[in-house]
């Protein structure tokens, strides 16, 4: 059988009624808000920081992802900051002393066309230059990796090899969650859910704290962290910032024995799978065309998702839907994420991580938590700011984010 | 899925139709007078409004036009559709959702 959860206690953290005052604010108690609020707390010594979420912890896309996680992007920029996240991941779980099942179980990025062919080998020598373990693999050494995927020419969009990435893998996203908080709630850091920044306090240019369903909470310094909604958060204060908030949908199956060993992903025919702890196919596709905030996308995304899957892996035919869901999520034109100081003064934002965030979280909260507490990037998150968008330094990932997760 | 109604055609399945983003957003008259910030502001910057949205959308199968839509995106229901048009559907202005951060 596929492995059990382990067991948990009733409650990880305090909830506590907020403060009137802190050195950090950060609004959003997602995976980013959350690691944001642990690197501060445990490698900066600013401990007396408050989380504060609109609904409650982990409740947006953190946990409502696929859980993929890998560093194989394009250009040096994103490898840089994906390649210190995954090996953030591999240390988390000693560091937090909390096994969250994370599982280096490899990812194949499938090719189905000449130009993916091209993408893909050029991506794997630009991995490879910068350190990212990647290989590329012909239609017999993907059944190798993954010998239920069908590999025949007789379907719409053979496979043509595949690009893999060995310490890829997956983890537990809502046990993460909860690592985190655990830990930042033992450091000090008030978690605070239920509770939805309505505006800010600014002296001139320089925020000086929030509003909040919960009162007014003055800040030092306050760090965006809230994905889908960044725009609206950061409009409160006077600051635009170059998002599209699109539903991005995703689906389980019923429980299966171990059948799948490893993640598969394709943007060419839009669709990721992989199998999860518990034994259920976890399946996503690419986001929902129009602008939306409802958490719930079109069913003929997920028809077109299915087909695919059941074209590529022909004994998924069989299995049933068991569940579908949708998140909102924040993306930018360039496909990759700000992490950045904002034109407000002690005003942080960190945003546009799309479809693909849940892989970038340690890093994400890594860099915030440096850019917040030296009011200056990290040097991994200097090409991500605001202001890439006016020098025209964008870092386009679409070849390696656009649809994938 | 959508039930969207083509101005043209009538009300047609989502799947006929392909998205255009934020409606009356022109291209600048004199693009040489826009500093960097302003050029960034009308290439990358969008509304992205939660509620009312007025949008493009164009009927790919069928009629093949472009047409503007007032569509609410939380609850995705189109409020009103026109035809391409200098005016922003609706009689909602568009730059009524318009914030001047100070972003520069
Ligand atoms: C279906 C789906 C599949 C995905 N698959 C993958 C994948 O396989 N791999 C991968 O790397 N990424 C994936 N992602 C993307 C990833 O989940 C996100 O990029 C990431 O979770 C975003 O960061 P977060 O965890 O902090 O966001 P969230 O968990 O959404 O946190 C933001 C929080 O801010 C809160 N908030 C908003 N407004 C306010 C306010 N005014 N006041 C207080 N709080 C507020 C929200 O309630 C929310 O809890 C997927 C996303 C979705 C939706
Ligand atoms: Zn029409």
């Amino acid at each position: 059988m596929a492995v059990p959860p382990p067991e948990h206690p009733d409650f990880l953290w305090r909830n506590p009624e907020p403060k009137s005052s802190y050195d950090v604010v950060i609004v959003g108690g997602g995976g980013h808000g959350l690691t944001t609020a642990y690197y501060l707390a445990a490698h900066h010594g600013i401990t007396n920081v408050a989380v504060v979420e609109r609904g409650w912890l982990a409740g947006g896309n953190m946990a409502r992802n696929t859980a993929i996680i890998r560093s194989n992007y394009l250009w040096d920029e994103s490898a840089a900051i994906y390649e210190q996240s995954l090996k953030l991941w591999e240390q988390l779980p000693e560091e937090l002393d909390y096994d969250f099942l994370f599982s280096q179980r490899g990812v194949l990025n499938l090719a189905h066309t000449l130009g993916d062919v091209r993408e893909s080998r050029r991506r794997v020598e630009a991995n490879r230059l910068n350190g990212v373990d990647a290989e590329w693999l012909s239609p017999e050494e993907v059944q190798d990796v993954c010998p239920i995927i069908n590999t025949g020419d007789d379907i719409r969009y053979p496979i043509m090899g595949a690009t893999y990435q060995p310490r890829a893998g997956i983890a537990k996203h809502d046990h993460v969650a909860w690592a985190l908080a655990r830990r930042c709630d033992e450091l000090g850091v008030d978690l605070i859910q239920n509770c939805e920044v309505t505006g800010f306090l600014k002296d001139g240019n320089r925020v000086v704290g929030v509003e909040t369903t919960q009162g007014r909470i003055h800040a030092g310094k306050v760090g965006l962290a809230a994905a889908g909604h960044s725009s609206q958060v950061a409009e409160m204060a006077g600051v635009r910032l170059p998002i599209q908030s699109h539903p991005l949908q995703a689906l389980v199956s019923e429980l299966f024995e171990p059948v799948h060993p490893t993640v598969v992903m394709s943007n060419h025919v839009h669709v990721y799978v992989s199998q999860a702890h518990k034994g259920e196919l976890v399946l996503g596709a690419g986001i929902d065309q129009y602008v939306g905030y409802g958490q719930r996308g079109g069913f003929h995304v997920i028809e077109d998702q299915m087909a695919a899957a059941v074209e590529l892996f022909p004994m998924f035919g069989r299995a049933h839907v068991l569940r579908t869901w949708g998140g909102v999520v924040d993306t930018t034109l360039d496909a990759s994420p700000i992490i950045s100081k904002t034109p407000v003064d002690q005003l942080y934002v960190n945003c546009g991580w799309g479809t693909g965030g849940f892989k970038g979280t340690p890093a994400s909260g890594m860099t915030f938590a440096h850019t917040i507490a030296h009011d200056e990037p990290h040097p991994l998150n200097v090409p991500f700011s605001l202001e890439r968008f006016e020098t025209g330094f964008l870092i386009d990932e679409h070849g390696a984010a656009g649809v994938a997760h | 899925m959508m039930l969207i109604p083509c101005p043209h055609c009538g009300p047609r399945n989502e799947t006929e139709f392909a998205y255009g983003g934020q409606a009356h957003v022109s291209h600048p008259e004199d693009p040489h007078a826009l500093d960097d910030a302003a050029w960034a502001r009308y290439l990358f910057y969008r509304e992205n409004p939660k509620g009312l949205f007025a949008e493009r959308w164009v009927h790919s199968a069928g009629c093949r036009r472009w047409f503007n839509a007032v569509r609410n995106t939380v609850t995705y229901e189109v409020q009103s559709v026109e035809p391409i048009g200098p005016r922003p559907p609706g009689g909602r202005p568009a730059e009524s959702t318009t914030s001047e951060g100070g972003h520069a």
